[in-house]
């Protein structure tokens, strides 16, 4: 008896101008091709693709390394409760990280655009400048934003510090704003009319299927509810977290080599996530504001050097 | 002779670097070349998103000849000077020296000639120097290299460069040299996308040419040209009008190096938003255009937008493109303008509390509290009705808390005063709101309003006193809290709308803070062609804090010092100063007080003492009605009788007490006339 076929659940469309997960896997497709490491998304809150150590603790050192993945970020101060059609607490990001950074980085960004159906015959694309800077990660780095017909598609950046640290070589950043680019190429004004599954009728997920209530719900509880006691609770365990792993983390007396450079990273991430959330909660004042980043920049140089006394970040093993 | 044909191509330079840095790659290569001696006939640099590039014309193919002398010592000088010299001029034996003679006697010298370097080699030279220590605002390094201590930076990665050198008629050489692993050479490539090949180049001509065909229009001149010549004729050919951006135009013209004209339209509905708004929205966010009805001067919902190709489809797609983030843009605009609407200016000020205005000043209500107190006080002084002062004040800054501000802070004032219109606040009050942060700089214009100048005034004396108060003051080229504008804003205000106002009276003005303001309109004065030391001369009187009536004073001396009385016055109170000084020098003590009448003895003293006790009277009374050109007449009065005095009277008589008199009597001259200005600090 021949075996059944799994029926399909639906047809579904993974063409990356009509569907998300379509653009997603088009991305992923294009820069595996291209020999990146395609890795998951970070198990953390993170604000941005950056933070992620395949990005920031990676740019660091002088071994070679090319990394693509999806990245949610969060930014609790963006939240709109699900009623900006642009705006959001959650999103996705695709990051890109080629160190060093290849001559033709341009060229290979322009491939993508290309890859999810974007023709620079028909667009107008533009590198526009944008210096980027992390006041957090002790991070900067040159670049544009790059634009689409008059709209910003992706960031283009050229790390040239990183955690306090000199890129050395420089590695170069491209990060895809996927919704925006989604609602670009699928023809969309509200991010949660995106058609997620490429599905059509009544086997049509939308983004807002998928992320509509977390919108709203996290809304309120960034700018609402959340929790400030334990919130400042826990910025300062994760600093003194970070502080003690780091210092546990060196083997020798010399400081050549570390040992825990990513758990103490870990720290640092979720004091950067909890200070967000507290900025959103708007409990921190302008002249606090500038000391909790500068506590978070602390914590990110020193995991950096710890990081460069890895293996990892080019120590001799 | 031979031209050089430059360029640097790289990956996209940000617009607002370009024409700096074509300026400045034009002044290293001249400068260096004439220093080299090598003095060219012309110069002239370019710059697009993706390159800098430079010709300079008539280069002469070598350097001249160096000539140099030096001079040794005497002949017959010992052994070991000679030697010295030897060493020094680099000469095997002293028959390679000449022999000069001078008053002195014969003496060697060493004459040596340096050959001339080929232009060529010198600019193989000259050129990596400049390109590694180019003055960016900001650069970085990147790719492979950059892992090496040293390596190369420039704006953005480089990819190549052209360096051709050679006279018309021949095929130019290439400039051999090396940067960063990129060896200089005669290629570059068009426009990115609608013309990637690589070119081949000679020399500037058919550079520019080779690059016209491949889509690129070198000189940023004519991108902007044609962006305003086809932009205008776009709208005019509906019926539109182009708002004017000259600031926008330079940097559309830095971003492409193909420029593409095109009109996109938004709808209709967002023109219920301030045209500011949209205007700051489309230009800021967008770098596109606005159009207005050349009618009504009102924008018309349509916008002009630059792009960098001549699309496939005509630019369907990209004006489509456009106009969905413009209408995404104009959606959050007008979201942010109907959200301010919903909530009155004097509900916002509370969060005042809460913002630090700076870390020693307090927050941000405390100090609209003082802004209100003054401007309440200042009110009757500028004939505003105090209430409407006070409401103006208190409502001045509450705009920086809405939404539009928050994204546009260019629009502050401005929107305050639509949202205060839109809550039916008095007109005045409404235009305070905009008008208090007036003048901004020399050319700006000053409010005319009572209810506006007593806010500006309040808002500026605030700013300054507070600053002083925490001697956070300015120094050399530091002002970060524009206090030279803010101080300059008060004299512009009080002078032109001719207030009169004792800034001493006004709480926090001390004498440091009036000699600031003494110092700006020593500088406003000056640029409007009055002599500084006039200036000065008022500002010596004690107790001057009313601006207008300095620099009333000081326009009355300046006219009546260009008369023939008030030149020969001045010389006579000024030896009657100096005759002073130098014997309260001597005496070490001064001659104050009235000269007694009995012990004046000759018919000149008496006449220069009652004609001084008059001029006085006179002058005193005139400058009690403010009338200083009447005072200054009723001082060159004394001119005859004072050159009467000098010309017979002998000041230090062997009499002790007629010489004390005499003293007195010159010292009473000095004080006449301090009733308009000091003459002393006058020069000339």
């Amino acid at each position: 008896m021949a075996q059944a076929a799994v029926p399909a659940i639906a047809q579904a469309d993974l063409d990356p101008t009509r569907s998300f997960q379509g653009l997603i896997l088009a991305l992923q497709q294009y820069w595996a091709a291209l020999g990146c490491v395609i890795l998951q998304p970070y198990d953390m809150e993170v604000g941005a693709g950056t933070f992620h150590p395949a990005t920031t603790l990676r740019a660091l050192g002088p071994k070679h390394w090319n990394a693509a993945y999806v990245q949610p970020s969060r930014r609790p101060k963006d939240g709109r409760y699900g009623e900006n059609p642009n705006r959001l607490q959650h999103y996705y990001q695709f990051q890109v990280i080629l160190k060093p950074s290849p001559d033709n980085l341009q060229d290979l960004y322009l491939g993508s655009l290309k890859a999810i159906g974007i023709d620079s015959a028909l667009h107008d694309i533009r590198f526009v400048e944008d210096d980027w800077e992390s006041p957090t990660l002790g991070a900067w780095g040159l670049g544009w934003e790059c634009w689409c017909d008059g709209m910003e598609v992706s960031q283009f950046t050229y790390f040239q510090q990183v955690a306090g640290f000199e890129c050395a070589p420089v590695a170069g950043e491209l990060t895809y704003g996927l919704e925006r680019l989604a609602m670009y190429v699928q023809g969309v004004e509200r991010v949660y009319d995106l058609n997620f599954n490429g599905g059509t009728g009544d086997k049509k997920v939308t983004y807002g299927d998928v992320f509509l209530q977390a919108e709203r719900e996290y809304s309120k509880h960034n700018f609402e509810v959340a929790d400030t006691g334990m919130l400042f609770e826990q910025f300062k365990m994760a600093e003194a977290a970070c502080q003690k792993y780091l210092a546990a983390g060196w083997t020798d007396s010399d400081k050549t080599k570390h040992s825990m450079a990513l758990p103490a990273y870990d720290q640092c991430i979720k004091a950067s996530h909890v200070f967000n959330l507290l900025d959103a909660r708007g409990v921190i004042s302008v002249t606090e504001r500038q000391s909790y980043i500068l506590r978070v920049r602390e914590l990110a140089k020193a995991c950096g050097a710890a990081w460069l006394a890895t293996e990892g970040g080019g120590a001799a093993a | 002779m031979p031209d050089l044909l430059l360029e640097f191509f790289s990956e996209e330079i940000p617009a607002r670097m370009q024409a700096k840095a074509a300026d400045d790659l034009k002044k290293m290569v001249t400068d260096r070349l004439v220093a080299a001696g090598l003095v060219y006939e012309g110069a002239k640099a370019f710059a697009t998103p993706r390159r800098l590039a430079l010709t300079v014309q008539g280069v002469p193919v070598r350097q001249p000849d160096l000539k140099e002398e030096r001079k040794g010592p005497k002949v017959g000088a010992p052994e070991q000077a000679v030697a010295g010299f030897l060493r020094a001029a680099g000469l095997a034996s002293i028959d390679q020296a000449k022999v000069q003679a001078d008053k002195k006697g014969d003496f060697y010298v060493a004459i040596s000639e340096k050959a001339g370097k080929p232009a060529i080699d010198v600019l193989a030279e000259m050129i990596p120097d400049i390109a590694r220590g180019f003055p960016w605002p900001k650069s970085m390094r990147w790719g492979e290299q950059s892992a090496k201590p040293g390596s190369l930076s420039w704006v953005r990665p480089l990819h190549s460069i052209i360096a051709t050198f050679g006279p018309e008629t021949e095929e130019p050489e290439i400039v051999k040299f090396d940067i960063g692993g990129i060896a200089a050479g005669n290629e570059t490539r068009g426009h990115r996308f609608l013309s990637p090949g690589a070119i081949k180049v000679k020399r500037f001509d058919d550079y520019v040419a080779s690059l016209e065909k491949a889509k690129v229009v070198l000189d940023p001149a004519r991108r902007m040209d044609i962006i305003r010549t086809d932009a205008k004729n776009l709208a005019f050919a509906q019926g539109f009008e182009l708002v004017e951006d000259e600031g926008l135009l330079a940097e559309v013209a830095g971003l492409v190096e193909w420029p593409v004209v095109l009109m996109g339209s938004f709808d209709k509905a967002f023109l219920d938003i301030p045209g500011e708004v949209i205007r700051a929205t489309i230009r800021t966010n967008q770098k596109c255009f606005v159009l207005r009805d050349p009618q009504t001067a009102k924008l018309v919902n349509k916008f002009i937008l630059v792009s960098n190709i001549e699309a496939s489809d005509g630019g369907k797609a990209i004006v489509a493109g456009n106009e969905r983030v413009i209408r995404a843009r104009l959606s959050d605009a007008k979201f942010f303008y109907d959200t301010d609407l919903k909530t009155k200016l004097e509900d916002r000020l509370p969060k005042f509390d809460g913002i630090v205005f700076h870390e020693k000043l307090g927050t941000q209500a405390a100090r609209i509290a003082r802004i209100t107190a003054l401007a309440k006080q200042l009110a009757p002084l500028v004939k505003a009705d105090p209430k409407k002062a006070e409401r103006a004040a208190q409502l001045c800054k509450a705009d920086l808390l809405t939404e539009v501000v928050g994204e546009f802070p260019e629009l502050q004032g401005l929107m305050g005063k639509y949202y205060a219109e839109a809550q039916g606040e008095d007109e005045a009050v409404a235009h305070a709101s905009e008008d208090h942060y007036k003048p901004q700089g020399p050319k700006d214009l000053v409010p005319s309003d009572p209810v506006s100048i007593a806010v500006a005034l309040a808002d500026k004396i605030d700013t300054l006193t507070g600053f002083w108060r925490i001697d956070e003051k300015p120094t050399g080229s530091k002002d970060p809290y524009a206090l030279r504008r803010a101080a300059l804003g008060v004299i512009r205000l009080v002078v032109d709308n001719s207030l009169r106002l004792h800034l001493l009276k006004i709480a926090g003005v001390n004498a440091d803070l009036l000699s600031f303001f003494a110092d700006r309109l020593k500088v406003q004065l000056r640029e409007q062609g009055a002599r500084h030391d006039l200036v000065d001369a008022v500002f010596a009187l004690e107790g001057q804090d009313d601006l207008l009536m300095i620099v009333r004073r000081v326009e009355a001396l300046g006219k009546f010092l260009e008369t023939g009385e008030g030149k020969s016055l001045l010389a006579g109170v000024k030896r009657a100063s100096n005759i002073l000084g130098i014997e309260e020098k001597k005496d070490k003590r001064s001659f104050a007080g009235a000269p007694d009448a009995a012990l004046l003895k000759l018919p000149e003293e008496q006449a220069l003492a009652s004609a001084v006790t008059a001029a006085k009277q006179e002058a005193s009374a005139a400058v009690a009605k403010e009338d200083f050109a009447a005072a200054m007449s009723a001082i060159a009065k004394l001119r005859p009788t004072v050159d009467a005095f000098f010309d017979k009277v002998k000041v230090n008589d062997d009499d002790k007490a007629v010489r004390e008199n005499r003293l007195k009597l010159l010292n009473e001259i000095r004080e006449a006339t301090r009733a308009v200005a000091d003459f002393s600090k006058i020069e000339g």
